[in-house]
């Protein structure tokens, strides 16, 4: 089993997610350059974070137009998992493996921070680990994490429970206060209809390992390592 | 033939736009009262085509393609020969 981790120019989170991976899960996982285009060794791929392309035209545009973004369609539309952090769900929206759009945050300032998260769907190859209703400590850090979709694609999420997570307080309350950029309804991560991709903007790789003040995120990695090993 | 497109890419209405209502606020401060300020990006596309709806379809299509998000905005062409 390995899992492929996408670089584009500009990510900078891909080292973060092989260590987490290699290291901290002892999983095989490889990077692979943007202008690979054979992703059929691979039964997972994490797209990270960072500023592809120094985020010109919109955060994640000129990524998701490259060539190997149809290899990622392809390997996600045969039921693999894929997941996108950050810039990295930037890149899937704008590819259109997930609904909506991340915008400018409402305070329009580069925010870098812990959050709180709510499960919202466990029902998932990234979320079987945990129950509904549990609160995660992950940390954010983004200009453009502000999700926007309009009305009757978030009723279809809600419907469909493509909602994997959502800002909270400590306690686990959704509230304007805890939604650190403007999201609609407070959501940091949504699936897509077959729920085999997911993309959220907080960061599981910065929350896997006890030194890191959490360890959260690794439960997300290694729901998506179980999925695998059991398919 | 040679075209040159202008191509303005706004946010739709009733979407946030901070950049905007930040410059209202310092419009405010130099004394400026404005009902509102919102911002658009242009690019300037120069381009080869037989005619002018040639043209204009090719550039439409890398909006829908590209250059915009149509679930966030609004573009608008405005297409202009060259000599």
């Amino acid at each position: 089993m390995s899992i492929g981790i996408v670089q584009f120019g500009g990510s900078n989170c891909d080292l973060d997610v092989l260590h987490v991976l290699k290291d901290v899960l002892g999983v095989d996982a490889e990077l692979v350059w943007y202008k690979e285009e054979n992703l059929e060794r691979f039964e997972g791929i994490v797209i990270p974070g960072g500023f592809s392309y120094g985020d010109y035209l919109r955060a994640g545009a000129i990524a998701a137009r490259t060539p190997i973004m149809n290899s990622v369609k392809e390997l996600a539309e045969s039921g693999k998992p894929v997941i996108g952090i950050c810039n990295g769900f930037q890149i899937l929206t704008e590819s259109g493996l997930l609904a909506g759009a991340l915008t400018t945050n409402d305070y329009p300032k580069f925010r870098c921070e812990p959050t709180f998260l709510r499960v919202e769907a466990t029902d998932t190859p990234f979320t079987s680990k945990f129950k509904k209703g549990d609160v995660l400590s992950i940390p954010i850090a983004h200009m453009e994490g502000n999700f926007y979709a309009d009305e009757s694609t978030l009723s279809s999420l809600e419907d469909n429970a493509q909602v994997a997570f959502r800002y909270v307080d400590k306690d686990g309350k959704v509230s304007d206060e805890a939604n650190p950029n403007g999201s609609k309804e407070n959501i940091a991560g949504i699936l897509s209809s077959k729920k085999n991709v997911l993309g959220m903007m907080p960061h599981p790789e910065r929350a896997s390992e006890e030194i890191l003040g959490s360890k959260d995120g690794l439960k997300i990695l290694e729901s998506m390592v179980e999925f695998i090993s059991k398919k | 033939m040679q075209y040159q497109a202008d191509v303005t890419i706004e946010l739709k209405s009733g979407m946030l736009d901070p950049e905007g209502t930040t410059i209202k606020r310092a419009l405010e401060h130099l004394g400026y009262k404005t009902e509102s300020v919102r911002t658009a990006k242009k690019y300037t596309i120069d381009l080869q085509a037989e005619n002018v709806q040639t043209a204009r379809e090719t550039v439409e299509q890398m909006c829908q393609k590209l250059i915009a998000n149509p679930i966030i905005h609004n573009y608008a062409i405005s297409l202009r020969e060259l000599q």
